[in-house]
């Protein structure tokens, strides 16, 4: 299992420059929602955790139906069908070798941006927990995706469709639970603990749906 | 000419074979040709009983009074309502037929799944849209973000997903196992999405103008949205039951067509 995880890491950091691309688009995405709303700081400020969130969300789809694709062109996810481990703990190993890749790389990038954005310490540090929190569970969910999309040719699109609308809850309580962070009323930790919740969920529900589709979509 | 005999011959093959084939056991419904008999029999009685109650719903949506306060937009219930209701039971019966396809593996179960998509597609649609209708005169506006159009929008946008996927994969039966994965799963979320949506819905607008649930329903319009409930469910399963039909039949063309052009490429 560490193998696979050692593996599936430097393949990812070695071949492609995956991780990077995921950064890139982050960066891009958040730097061009000011030329739409306007260069307005306190707007920005204002609308800042919402931006890094969702910038996240897309970024992490991005590059979620590489998941499995590579593995199933030089034969190896045949190799991870047959061998005598659940496949759901082999899925469970290459999502977290792929959050670490290209999740992780966002959350560090997070803060920077939320500079850009005119955020205070506060609500960069909410917007950084919040998203070391819970992009996992987008990794975990997308699986299911990425699964069921294996055999596509061009299956990215459709990935994000089918996953993003199962993705909500997770971007909801992200994005409340940093506003709760800056704004005053609202409690931090019900919708943080919630968060946690869904990324443990998910953290089942996602590999074993992953493995069901993997296991049915082979010829 | 060959080709058109040979397939002829199949086709005799089958209708002699759907005679001999009567049903004992509920179980003997997972035989697509008993089903295909069934549907024969029992669709004109369906159609039928969904035609009356739609009249006798539809007649009495138009002549019972309308609200005192929302005049006669209140009508546009009689739709939406039982559309809504019927947006998540179409979704139930895909999520069972979901299980069918993986647990037992069965045709039908693949079939029915595949067929029900599409009506639930629809039938949301019309609760948006008839939603939307009704909101305009009643609230001022197209669209709310209110927690529970905003769940039923997403509803929407999953069955958009899964009609996608099962058009995306060309091998029939395992575009039904994956999309049957992807079904469960969502069925897991749904109500995850429901709660969380909730949640961000009282968190950004809280106490707000929209309300859904309107005065507390009275006897009058009570009746009108029972039948026309009733018609709506009856509506589905005939959709669904005939959905069901022509995809078995689309198969057998098509399987049927594969055999003829295998039987014309031996003879040349």
């Amino acid at each position: 299992m560490t193998d696979l995880l050692l593996r599936d890491l430097k393949l990812a950091v070695r071949a492609g420059g995956g991780a990077l691309i995921g950064v890139l688009f982050f960066l891009t995405v958040v730097a061009v929602i000011p030329f739409g709303v306007g260069p307005d700081l306190n707007l920005l400020s204002r609308i800042g955790p919402a931006i890094l969130w969702i910038g996240a969300l897309l970024s992490a789809l991005l590059g979620l139906d590489r998941l499995f694709q590579t593995d199933r062109e030089d034969g190896s996810l045949d190799l991870m069908l047959m061998q005598e481990h659940p496949l759901a703990l082999t899925i469970l190993v290459k999502c977290v070798a792929h959050w670490i890749a290209t999740g992780l790389p966002l959350v560090l990038a997070a803060p920077l941006l939320g500079l850009f954005m005119n955020m205070n310490e506060v609500a960069i540090g909410a917007v950084m927990l919040t998203l070391l929190v819970g992009s996992p569970a987008i990794t975990f969910i997308g699986a299911v995706g990425a699964a069921v999309a294996v055999a596509l040719p061009r299956g990215g699109l459709l990935v994000s469709i089918l996953v993003l609308p199962l993705a909500i809850p997770v971007l909801i309580f992200g994005v409340s639970a940093s506003y709760a962070a800056v704004e005053e009323p609202a409690p931090f930790m019900p919708p943080f603990l919630i968060l946690i919740a869904l990324t443990m969920f998910f953290a089942v529900l996602g590999p074993v749906g992953a493995a069901l589709a993997l296991k049915n979509a082979g010829d | 000419m060959i080709r058109i005999r040979a397939s002829g011959a199949i086709l005799a093959q089958k209708e002699s074979m759907t005679e001999s084939l009567a049903i004992t056991k509920i179980s003997d419904l997972a035989n697509p040709t008993r089903f295909l008999a069934l549907a024969a029999r029992i669709l004109p009685w369906m159609a039928g009983a969904t035609a009356l109650l739609f009249a006798i719903g539809l007649y009495l949506s138009f002549t019972t009074e309308g609200d005192y306060q929302q005049g006669d937009t209140v009508r546009i219930m009689y739709v939406h309502v039982p559309a809504a209701w019927l947006s998540m039971m179409c979704y139930t019966v895909m999520a069972i037929s979901a299980i069918g396809t993986l647990v037992w593996r069965h045709p039908l179960a693949d079939v029915s799944h595949k067929a029900a998509a599409p009506l639930g597609a629809a039938f949301t649609l019309i609760a948006l849209v008839t939603g939307s209708l009704w909101g305009k005169p009643m609230w001022g506006t197209w669209w709310v973000w209110d927690a529970r159009l905003t769940s039923v929008f997403v509803l929407f946008l999953m069955y958009l997903g899964l009609i996608a996927l099962n058009r995306a994969l060309d091998d029939p039966s395992r575009a039904a196992r994956v999309s049957a994965v992807l079904i469960l799963v969502g069925f897991v979320n749904i109500p995850i999405i429901k709660f969380s949506v909730d949640w961000w819905n009282t968190l950004h607008q809280p106490a707000s103008v929209v309300r859904l649930d309107g005065p507390t329903i009275d006897a009058e319009f009570l009746w009108p949205l029972l039948i026309m409930a009733v018609a709506f469910t009856l509506l589905f399963f005939t959709l669904h039951i005939a959905a069901m039909r022509n995809e078995i039949w689309r198969r057998r063309v098509t399987a049927q067509r594969r055999m003829a052009a295998r039987m014309a490429g031996k003879e040349e």
